[in-house]
């Protein structure tokens, strides 16, 4: 009496291994040509980061933390950029970026219109919360599964990966950022006649792009966060390189590889942060 | 001209608003539906008219409905009943691009926290309306230009709406309802944000722009002083309905029931009424080329001792004579003219109480009330100055 009956069996797992596989066989045209689209851009964005001479990169990163800062954080970020080199990781940290950015490329192109869209649409929250949920409480690993199924191993399921467990954040902020622009503001706006997209365009984004950009800053954090664990399917990188030090119980590669990770974090972080700061505006 | 006209009507908030109707019309009270369906009776079978170019004041206690009142106007609130006829069309039949238009062209508000645009500058601010309709940005930069110009935001243009204080802030608000020249301005509670003496100022340049502009304003108040010295007519609101219309002098003299008369309590009076509510009218007149002798006849035959003396031609006043100066002047064979007093004041007649209060420490006689054409229309004697004050 005290075990869980076995007779009733419901193996809601191989249902949703059924559906991925039709999914797989019936969709691999689409898949393939979201592959190809992903893999594209990304190998270009790796060419050119790779490109770009490595005291350039530090520049830029100094004059941009420098005028969105301050000079003490240019030379922090700096130094954290010039010990990753120093480190030997520069190659693994730009391959990281690049998968980084073309995840969150992708997050934004498809999180702020559906985080506006449930902002305007009662029904499209309703749907939208519950998976939402789902999307930010399952193991990120569980990902690692579909995106290998689609897509195979490398690069793109890594970027497939990160943008899933990297949506919700700006989803929910953008939500949360339409639906709290001020009602007297919003019946300002309405007062004059403008058509919804009017509205929305002059006022409603204007208002909400401190806390959307907020909802950037978090969707980049999980993205980087997200591209360390999808080493495992064979992405390369920083990522990539914890997952070697792992399996030969290397502790110098494991601490520089993670220190390395924990500098480029900090430095986007940091970066994304002061950006969004500008946008706020005084009442 | 009638410009707008609003019957019977009617806002109920709550998930059925319709059904409530049946309970308005069987006579139930606000609270009683409230009670019994949890649904808000906004406003219930409101009526008025407001006639073009006039400032129309709705004044009622927070609660009152007023500010759901003056949003059904430009159909922010949507009604759940009546009807709103503006320039002979009711609005209520608009569809969703019909709306548009009117409140592009016809209608513009400004609002209790100015509901400004913080991520514009203020000639963004101002621009919005003209942008919305479409408008070429050399034109909208021009017209926004000239309208902050008439608030007195000259130099302004640039600012953050952050750098602004309160009463500037809501001059950007007028600015930005005006530039649009609509032909109807509401205004919900616009100065009650701002403090006392800012709030003051705003009054004067509200009444002067309104002297130019002519247009027609709906003005929300919770403040009897604010709305007696801006209204042209005032509409008092109570619990979503008007307890009573009309000017501030009909109000203050017959106050409908005991809540206006409570509502009007602290009011200064002196500010509202004028030498023409106040004042005797006169059917007395004496005239310069009279002789002393009948002169005094018809003072005699009426209760005043003094009588104003006017020109024969010109039917302006000349002086001031009492009946002993009449009695003087047959004595001693002289005219009118030569016996009357000169020292006397004269006062128009839309002169306020409480500036003809100050004026009447310098004379002994009555103070004279003329109209436009300077003519003669009556007297105000000293005591009914302090009557008219309780």
């Amino acid at each position: 009496m005290n075990e869980f009956p076995q007779f009733i069996n419901i193996p809601l797992g191989d249902y949703i291994k059924t559906f991925i596989s039709w999914l797989t066989v019936n969709y691999s045209g689409f898949f393939d040509g979201v592959k190809a689209g992903i893999l594209s851009v990304l190998l270009k964005m790796q060419d050119f980061l790779i490109w770009i001479p490595w005291f350039a990169v530090i520049l830029f990163i100094f004059a941009l933390g420098w005028k969105v800062k301050n000079l003490k954080s240019g030379l922090t970020f700096t130094a954290m950029l010039l010990l990753i080199g120093l480190m030997g990781y520069w190659e693994a940290m730009m391959l990281t970026i690049s998968i980084v950015l073309t995840a969150v490329v992708i997050s934004l192109l498809l999180g702020i219109p559906l985080g506006i869209l449930s902002a305007y649409n009662k029904r499209m929250d309703n749907i939208m919360r519950p998976i939402l949920d789902a999307m930010q409480t399952m193991p990120s690993f569980v990902y690692l599964i579909p995106a290998i199924m689609f897509f195979g191993l490398g690069s793109v399921p890594a970027v497939f990966a990160t943008t899933i467990y990297s949506l919700p954040p700006v989803i929910r902020l953008t939500a949360l950022a339409i639906n709290s622009v001020s009602h007297e503001m919003k019946e300002a706006a309405h007062a004059f006649g403008p058509t919804t997209w009017q509205a929305l365009v002059k006022v409603e984004i204007p208002q909400a792009m401190p806390t959307i950009m907020a909802g950037v800053n978090q969707t980049t954090m999980m993205a980087m966060a997200m591209v360390v664990v999808s080493s495992m399917i064979g992405a390369k990188g920083l990522g990539y390189s914890v997952l070697i030090a792992i399996n030969r119980t290397d502790v110098a590669m494991g601490a520089e590889a993670g220190i390395s990770i924990v500098f480029l974090a900090i430095i986007i972080d940091r970066l994304t942060q002061s950006v969004s700061e500008k946008f706020k505006y005084d009442e | 001209m009638e410009k707008l006209r609003v019957e019977n009507l009617t806002k109920v908030f709550g998930k059925h608003p319709k059904k409530i109707l049946q309970l308005l019309e069987d006579g139930l009270k606000r609270d009683e539906i409230f009670k019994t369906t949890q649904h808000t009776v906004g406003i219930g079978n409101v009526n008025f008219s407001v006639e073009e170019g006039e400032t129309f004041v709705i004044m009622g206690l927070s609660g009152s409905g007023k500010s759901t009142l003056i949003r059904c106007l430009n159909l922010l609130n949507k009604p759940t009943a009546g009807k709103i006829i503006i320039d002979e069309e009711n609005i209520m039949d608009y569809d969703k691009k019909q709306m548009r238009e009117f409140r592009r062209n016809k209608i513009a508000m400004v609002f209790q926290h100015f509901g400004l645009f913080s991520h514009k500058t203020v000639i963004e601010n101002v621009e919005f309306g003209l942008e919305i309709k479409g408008e070429k940005k050399e034109y909208r930069y021009k017209k926004s230009l000239e309208t902050l110009k008439t608030v007195g935001l000259e130099g302004w243009e640039d600012y953050r709406i952050s750098a602004l204080s309160g009463g500037m802030k809501q001059r950007v608000g007028l600015a930005r309802a005006l530039a649009n020249d609509p032909e109807i301005i509401l205004m919900d509670e616009p100065f009650s944000a701002l403090d006392p003496l800012i709030r003051r100022d705003m009054h004067t340049e509200l009444l002067d722009l309104q002297s130019k502009l002519k247009k027609t304003i709906i003005f929300i108040t919770h403040d009897v002083n604010e709305a007696f010295k801006l209204g042209d007519r005032i509409a008092v609101l109570k619990e979503g309905e008007i307890v009573q219309i009309g000017t501030p002098e009909e109000i203050l003299e017959n106050p409908e029931n005991e809540y206006i008369r409570n509502f009007i309590q602290d009011i200064d009076r002196s500010r509202i009424l004028k030498a023409e509510n106040i004042m005797r009218k006169s059917i007395l007149k004496l005239n310069n080329s009279q002789k002393p002798k009948i002169a005094l006849e018809i003072l005699d035959d009426s209760d005043f001792q003094y009588g104003f003396v006017v020109d024969r031609e010109t039917r302006k006043i000349v002086g001031v004579v009492e009946a002993d100066d009449l009695i003087d002047a047959i004595k001693n064979k002289k005219t009118i003219e030569e016996v009357m007093h000169l020292d006397y004041i004269t006062v128009s007649k839309d002169e306020y109480v409480k500036e003809i209060i100050e004026k009447a420490y310098e004379t002994k006689y009555p103070i004279a009330v003329i109209d436009e054409s300077e003519n003669y229309i009556g007297r105000i004697q000293r005591g009914s100055l302090l009557k008219a004050l309780v």
